[in-house]
């Protein structure tokens, strides 16, 4: 066991006009994630410290943390992998709530906006015949666990919240591309926007930070190059 | 304090709850339903389940089969009648899923792929590679946003029951990110709290999962049953207890002891299969209950490996090609990685058994109804008489859709027709819960929520462990006692309105005391051995049918031990046999194939 200096931020709403840093040292070895580092702060040295976690095991999508600057999963950031200070903040481009609890009703309200279900007048009794080729052109997208972090990586979500973002937009990939739907023309007023994926500025981050390696940013792309489909098909309806 | 009124509350958005407020929403549309959850649902632990789901699928495949291999599985403790019911709903519900888009896994030709699994007879395992769990949930959440009957309370924590006389007529509730109380008023309440594994310290579980909705019940007078049933997974990372799937056994990997050597076919579940060659119920295919006691036994006799301090055997995948791991298993890939820094496909991972699931839970009919009017439970928190002493791999996740869609139902068609609860009494014991509340805060000399935990979890470990004994059990008991009684001077020091996580894990504790103590409680009375639940006491090594073939049920009583009472299980067409795998397995279906069996 060696020890560790992190640097946590705090925010109290009910006292602090402003977060405030705050040093703890802390022991840990070669398995101690970033999660097991807080847990252990809030167990043994500073029982108020607020943050969300469940699963350690980096699919419920919970402990999002900015480590250092960079968007992480908590559990999934291993502490011999820092030499120095480790500071860990909020998730950037949310509304700080409590300590590292950001509110995520924005994250939330975008992906309900893109319609994230099947839509089809599908009535049968069997199961869709879907192919391991057709799988695989939308799996990858379906492999988002709502962590968020994303959208901290996202220049464009924290100069305009109202930007649907990299996890709603590959969500609307995610259903537009899966050949059970046939919901595309009602998602696309959403992708079309310019909240919708032409918001996108292409800076890529959000690809670079994901957990699950999903390529939020090769989603946002395929969504623009529908939405312009969209547009120019649209221009030959009467 | 705030009071909403709704028809129907459904408490845990997991699987089950979200399944059975999709099925309300869908059975009586009129009706408004609230999903009420302490994190947001697609945080629930059902994302964690990866291995799969079971139905019946296969031409080659029947409804016996499928009954048959839980029954037997269950060492005979399932009641039958819902075992029947559920082999032959589980297809329709997993086709119900794929129809709302669930990325279930396929053969070539488009159809949905089934895989092997532990204690299943034939590949009967829907999945979606190996985060069926993971698929299952983001599917169903993503299908309730269709619905605008159902309201979501994300981040609220249920407190208790409202009541009125021995009707349940709601749940009030602590906003976590405001720290105020409401009162959720509702004809129906169903219960998909989830299991109880954090009462024990080495687990494959989320932090959430800590028994809440089970605690409640049992306090407000329902039966917690069968609770001594504690699965343990053979198969969790050391340390941390990260599930690693059943379903790279099901994909041919295979258990070595220190020596590099198997050994599983010294446990009566050989012959030893060929490597790559695995058969289903034998060796690593056999049931949890059996390959977790073969680990304790290997341990006994020194044959453990050890990481990091930790008695290991190791799973073994490095005869499969790195492409099928890749798309069978990519998570258990990353999670070796990510967390023991092993490529599958170049070295084993150090395994050990963990904590996974709680087999028994509030006792329920086959509709999901509790002895109190107007409650329902389903899921992981419920026991409705499925899974008897020892659940099968896979049996969970269609429970969870099965049972879900049926309390969804049940609900739905009991708020139809009942009458508004007297909100004035709802408004006296809301008050008194304030109170309640309100003196929970102070400070503590010595003790602390967080050291009470891990004695508790400790304590646990050691006492209801893997296998059992009267001494053992008797001082869990006791300590348990001593640890409840540490509890009522405990205070909580934060007086933080806003997220106070010290208020949530205290209550969560109190819970989870509650729980714990059932456990080890039903465990010193079943003086027998069967499934999980494993004495080793002189004369009670075996399974006892005459004295104990028949679920336990545990009534809460106050500051004092549960009182304990007896129910017959419901057995309808597969008369007590022996269980058996590998080899005797297959001497045992040759004589019942001539006999012809009894099943369904």
């Amino acid at each position: 066991m060696i020890d560790y200096q992190l640097l946590i931020q705090r925010y109290d709403p009910e006292h602090d006009n402003e977060p405030r840093l705050q040093r703890f040292t802390v022991p840990g070895d070669h398995t101690t994630s970033v999660l097991d580092a807080l847990l252990y702060v809030q167990q043994k040295l500073e029982v108020t410290l607020g943050l969300r976690w469940s699963c350690r095991m980096a699919i419920c999508g919970s402990c999002g943390v900015m480590v250092n600057g960079i968007p992480k999963l908590g559990c999934k950031t291993f502490l011999r992998d820092y030499h120095s200070d480790i500071t860990i903040e909020p998730l950037a481009h949310f509304a700080v709530e409590k300590d590292l609890i950001v509110d995520m009703t924005q994250f939330l309200a975008h992906l309900s906006a893109i319609k994230p279900y099947l839509i089809n007048d599908y009535s049968g009794t069997t199961v869709h015949k879907q192919t391991p080729a057709q799988l695989a052109k939308y799996q990858q997208f379906s492999n988002c666990i709502n962590c968020g972090l994303c959208y901290s990586a996202c220049p464009q979500f924290g100069l305009n919240p109202e930007f649907l973002g990299p996890a709603a937009i590959t969500l609307a990939q995610r259903y537009n591309l899966d050949s059970r739907d046939n919901g595309k023309a009602a998602r696309m007023p959403q992708l079309n926007g310019k909240n919708g994926a032409w918001g996108c500025t292409f800076v890529g981050f959000c690809s670079d930070v994901c957990p699950k390696q999903l390529d939020p940013a090769a989603a946002v792309n395929q969504a623009k190059v529908e939405s312009a489909k969209d547009f120019i098909i649209s221009m030959f309806k009467p | 304090m705030q009071i909403l009124q709704t028809d129907i509350i459904v408490v845990g958005g997991g699987g089950a709850g979200l399944r059975a407020a999709i099925a309300a929403a869908e059975a009586a549309p009129q009706l408004s339903i609230t999903l009420l959850s302490k994190v947001y649902p697609m945080r629930s632990h059902t994302v964690a389940a990866e291995g799969g789901a079971a139905a019946v699928t296969l031409s080659s495949d029947s409804a016996a089969a499928h009954f048959h291999d839980t029954v037997s599985g269950g060492d005979w403790l399932a009641d039958q009648p819902v075992v029947e019911f559920f082999v032959k709903q589980a297809y329709r519900e997993l086709v119900q899923l794929e129809h709302w888009g669930c990325p279930w896994s396929r053969q070539q030709d488009g159809n949905v792929a089934v895989r092997r699994f532990g204690g299943m007879k034939t590949e009967r395992t829907w999945f979606a590679a190996d985060k069926t769990g993971f698929h299952i949930l983001h599917t169903l959440f993503q299908t309730s946003l269709k619905y605008p009957a159902i309201k979501r309370l994300d981040e609220y924590f249920m407190l208790d029951l409202l009541r009125a006389g021995e009707q349940v007529v709601g749940v009030l509730a602590l906003a976590l990110n405001s720290g105020e109380l409401v009162q959720i008023q509702a004809k129906s309440v169903i219960l998909a709290t989830g299991g109880a594994g954090r009462v024990f310290h080495y687990h494959t579980n989320g932090g959430i999962v800590t028994g809440d909705g089970m605690a409640l019940a049992y306090r407000h007078g329902v039966a917690l049953r069968d609770m001594e049933f504690v699965q343990y997974h053979p198969t969790g990372l050391p340390g941390s207890g990260i599930l690693i799937t059943e379903a790279c056994r099901g994909e041919g990997a295979v258990l070595l002891n220190k020596h590099g050597k198997r050994y599983l076919q010294d446990y009566g579940l050989g012959p030893e299969t060929a490597l790559g060659q695995p058969q289903n119920k034998q060796m690593e295919l056999g049931p949890r209950d059996k390959l977790s006691q073969a680990f304790w036994h290997e341990q006994q006799a020194g044959r453990c490996g050890d990481y990091n301090g930790h008695a290991v055997v190791y799973l073994d995948l490095r005869h499969l090609s790195r492409a099928h791991l890749q798309q069978r298993l990519p998570f258990i890939c990353e999670l070796a990685k990510a967390y023991v820094n092993i490529d599958p496909a170049l070295a084993a991972i150090p395994i050990r058994p963990a904590v996974h699931y709680t087999m028994g839970g509030i006792a329920t009919d086959i509709n999901c109804q509790t002895t109190l009017p107007g409650l329902y439970a389903v899921g992981e928190c419920a026991s409705v008489g499925l899974h008897g002493a020892n659940r099968l791999g896979s049996n969970s996740l269609s429970e969870l859709l099965v049972f879900g869609r049926v309390a969804g139902e049940q609900a739905a068609h009991y708020a139809s027709q009942c009458p508004a609860a007297d909100s004035k009494a709802l408004s006296v014991q809301s008050e008194m819960s304030q109170r309640w509340l309100n003196r929970r805060f102070g400070t503590n000399t010595t003790d602390s929520v967080a050291q009470l935990r891990q004695d508790m979890t400790l304590t646990m470990e050691q006492g209801c462990g893997i296998y059992r004994t009267g001494e053992g059990l008797a001082h869990c008991q006791q300590q348990l006692q001593a640890l409840q009684q540490r509890y009522q001077q405990l205070k909580v020091t934060d007086r933080s309105k806003v997220f106070n996580s010290e208020l949530m894990q205290y209550l969560e504790l109190g819970f989870g005391l509650d729980v714990a103590l059932a456990i080890c409680s039903a465990a010193m009375a079943r003086t027998e051995s069967r499934g999980a639940h494993q004495r080793l006491d002189s004369g009670m090594t075996v399974r006892n049918d005459a004295g104990f073939l028949c679920h336990s049920q545990l009534y809460y009583k106050a500051n004092s031990l549960p009182h304990l009472s007896w129910q017959a299980v419901q057995i309808s067409s597969l008369p007590p046999a022996q269980r058996s795998y590998g080899a005797d397995n297959a001497a045992a279906e040759n004589s019942a194939d001539s006999t012809k069996g009894t099943q369904p």
